[in-house]
């Protein structure tokens, strides 16, 4: 980039489209902690509130024909992906619109167009899909990248080491993505991890792992897309430990007894929405008009969600057999 | 009809050729299928035929090579994942039931895992009580799981290129006794399809009705009942799920008694549910109570006599018909 004034433009431009998707998520997570409490949505609700920054840059820096596999908290990789607000917003309650047709909910966002395979909720269960998905990748010579979000629970489970091993001994196009929140539901990771440094584990399988400031936006993203660069050329699975906080409760039925207060307010004030707004400002790349109307956009589409959600018919009990086997070939 | 000199053993690896000489989507994963040739020797020979990528040995990992088998499905293959035994497929339980089962309904449709599991099954060669279980009832359990039980030359030749066929996931119980088995091949494989039971025997007095490794088992207790008089149907399931409840239904009713060979324990049972079809399909078409015959309740044990003791046998078998059967006077 030659000319400065470009330079400032772009990155002013990605600056506050990284803002906007953090903010469609932080406010969509708001509204769907409200429409719990009306009961319009129902069964496990896990909000990503305060991890936002790592939806966000990750899927900057991935491909359109990547894959991506997440977890139970997968509402912020589900809408940073770029599945429809609308579609996230009607699996939530449960009709035939949603993105998984329904029969998924909060827990298992699915798309095809985008390549998401959910929305697993079995802590690990995730990790060797994102191996077989990085070995079709390389067994059919594509140049794809398998982007693969798991917590630091996942760490404990024994799928996490067999699947590091199989991705590395196979040099499987697989990013690893650990979202460390510092629990796993209530017990804090240095109750259940014998070795804390997470990435030393995934160095241990000769993966090439960081950990990285998962509050900074900015560094999520440089570092995602490097590692996925490396990736992409061929150079095996990458490892990023993002360290980052949730900001509200494992999920609705949690009371949130097993952290102390001041913990949760002392990572509140390190946000990623929280620090990079006041950075921008500093920088004068944004004002309080354009932070208005990035809101303003994002309650419009949340509202919209809401009513496109609340509009559709409940799928009828008729239908209840459907997706479960392809039909019978005659 | 051709017909040719095959074993179990042989007829399965000429499945798995045929497949990826057909497919450059399949190939084949497991513990020790390439440089070993397959614990039971079934991959033998494969390896310097399709190479390591196709014919690919995984560390001791059944979840992550069964849920890699799964996501390599996702991604446009057709993987053919071998797990040793049934009993170290508990290692994969949650990939096979959480994943490959729910992910065409989880995701509303939108994806579906065209994955083929096969693995070894049973028991009879003193392997004590860690190798030699029969658990595929668990599988058949499972709603999006298609599972079968090839018992025959022709089904272990045949019945694999059809759960290639297949969007969903398949599971393929090779009964551990059943490998050395010879024969001769004599069916196409347009006779062969995956979801229909097939009468084995022809026999008007009595169904006795099976599945996998207690097959010829069944077979010799239905002579054994033939010299004394009673002629046995024996039916075949060849499908665990979903089951073909019109086969049970019209083989019962032909011969209005039942007994249930089934190698899994009794509790909790394939054979508990193949009881409970007999009498929600043809109860008032019923002459006696149907019964069962299964595996002793204990992890099997070591000893031969005690092995055999525990499973169901010729004999026991033939006891078992003897006691409702129909008397010719």
């Amino acid at each position: 980039m030659t000319d400065p004034s470009l330079e400032a433009l772009l990155s002013r431009s990605h600056a506050l489209e990284l803002l906007h998707g953090m903010l469609r998520i932080r406010r969509f997570e708001e509204k769907c902690a409200e429409l719990y409490g009306q009961l319009k949505i129902r069964g496990f609700l896990h909000l990503y509130i305060g991890e936002e920054a790592i939806a966000v840059a990750a899927m900057a820096a991935l491909e359109k024909s990547d894959a991506v596999v997440s977890t139970y908290r997968d509402h912020g990789h589900a809408l940073a992906r770029g599945i429809s607000m609308n579609a996230v917003m009607a699996e939530m309650y449960g009709k035939r619109t949603g993105c998984s047709g329904g029969r998924g909910g909060s827990m298992h966002l699915f798309d095809a167009a985008s390549r998401f395979y959910g929305g697993n909720a079995i802590v690990g269960g995730g990790l060797p899909l994102a191996v077989g998905l990085g070995l079709a990748d390389k067994m059919q010579g594509r140049s794809n990248v398998t982007a693969c979000f798991f917590g630091d629970g996942a760490v404990a489970e024994g799928e996490f080491h067999e699947s590091m091993n199989l991705a590395a001994l196979w040099r499987l196009p697989v990013l690893f993505l650990c979202e460390n929140n510092y629990y796993a539901m209530g017990t804090a990771l240095e109750r259940a991890q014998s070795e804390t440094d997470i990435s030393a584990k995934a160095r241990s399988y000769r993966i090439p792992a960081e950990a990285v400031d998962g509050m900074d936006v900015t560094a999520v993203e440089q570092a995602v897309r490097q590692a996925v660069a490396a990736v992409r050329a061929g150079a095996g699975p990458h490892f990023l430990e993002l360290r980052t906080y949730r900001f509200r409760a494992h999920s609705m039925f949690d009371a949130d007894l097993y952290r102390d207060k001041d913990e949760v307010e002392a990572w509140k004030k390190k946000g990623p929405i929280e620090t990079l707004v006041p950075s921008l400002q500093q920088a004068g790349l944004v004002d309080d008009e354009e932070i208005d109307r990035l809101e303003r956009a994002v309650a419009e589409e949340i509202a919209a969600a809401v009513a496109f959600a609340e509009q559709a018919e409940w799928e009828p009990v008729e239908q209840l057999l459907r997706d479960v086997c392809a039909p019978e070939p005659q | 009809m051709t017909a040719a000199k095959a074993t179990y053993r042989g007829a399965l690896r000429e499945a798995l050729r045929e497949a990826l000489l057909a497919d450059p989507r399949v190939f084949l994963m497991g513990e020790d299928v390439g440089r070993y040739g397959g614990s039971y020797a079934v991959s033998m020979g494969l390896l310097e035929e399709f190479g390591p990528e196709r014919i690919r040995d995984t560390p001791l990992s059944e979840s992550a090579f069964v849920g890699a088998g799964i996501g390599a499905a996702l991604g446009g293959m057709r993987p053919i994942v071998e797990i040793m035994t049934v009993n170290f497929s508990l290692l994969a339980l949650d990939q096979i039931v959480n994943t490959a089962a729910a992910l065409r309904h989880m995701s509303g449709g939108q994806f579906h895992v065209p994955l083929v599991i096969r693995m070894a099954t049973g028991a009879g060669r003193q392997l004590a009580a860690q190798h030699s279980h029969s658990l595929e009832a668990w599988y058949a359990h499972v709603p999006g799981l298609r599972v079968l039980a090839p018992a025959t030359l022709q089904d272990a030749r045949y019945m694999l290129p059809q759960a290639l066929r297949r969007e969903d996931p398949v599971l393929i119980f090779e009964h551990a006794q059943l490998y050395n088995m010879e024969g001769e091949l004599t069916a196409e494989a347009a006779e062969i399809d995956i979801r229909s039971a097939a009468v084995r025997r022809p026999g008007r007095d009595l169904s006795l009705i099976t599945y996998g490794g207690s097959l010829p088992k069944t077979l010799r207790a239905a002579e054994m009942l033939a010299s004394e008089g009673i002629e046995a149907e024996v039916l075949d399931l060849r499908v665990l799920r979903p089951l073909d409840d019109r086969a049970l239904a019209e083989s019962v009713r032909r011969t209005r008694r039942a007994v249930v060979v089934d190698e899994g324990w009794r509790s909790g049972s394939l054979a508990a549910e193949l009881m409970a079809r007999i009498v929600e399909l043809a109860f008032y078409e019923l002459d006696a109570p149907p019964v069962r015959v299964c595996t002793q309740e204990l992890p099997i044990p070591y000893p031969k006599h005690l092995e055999d003791a525990a499973l169901p046998q010729a004999e026991t078998i033939a006891a078992a018909a003897r006691a409702i059967a129909k008397r010719h006077v």
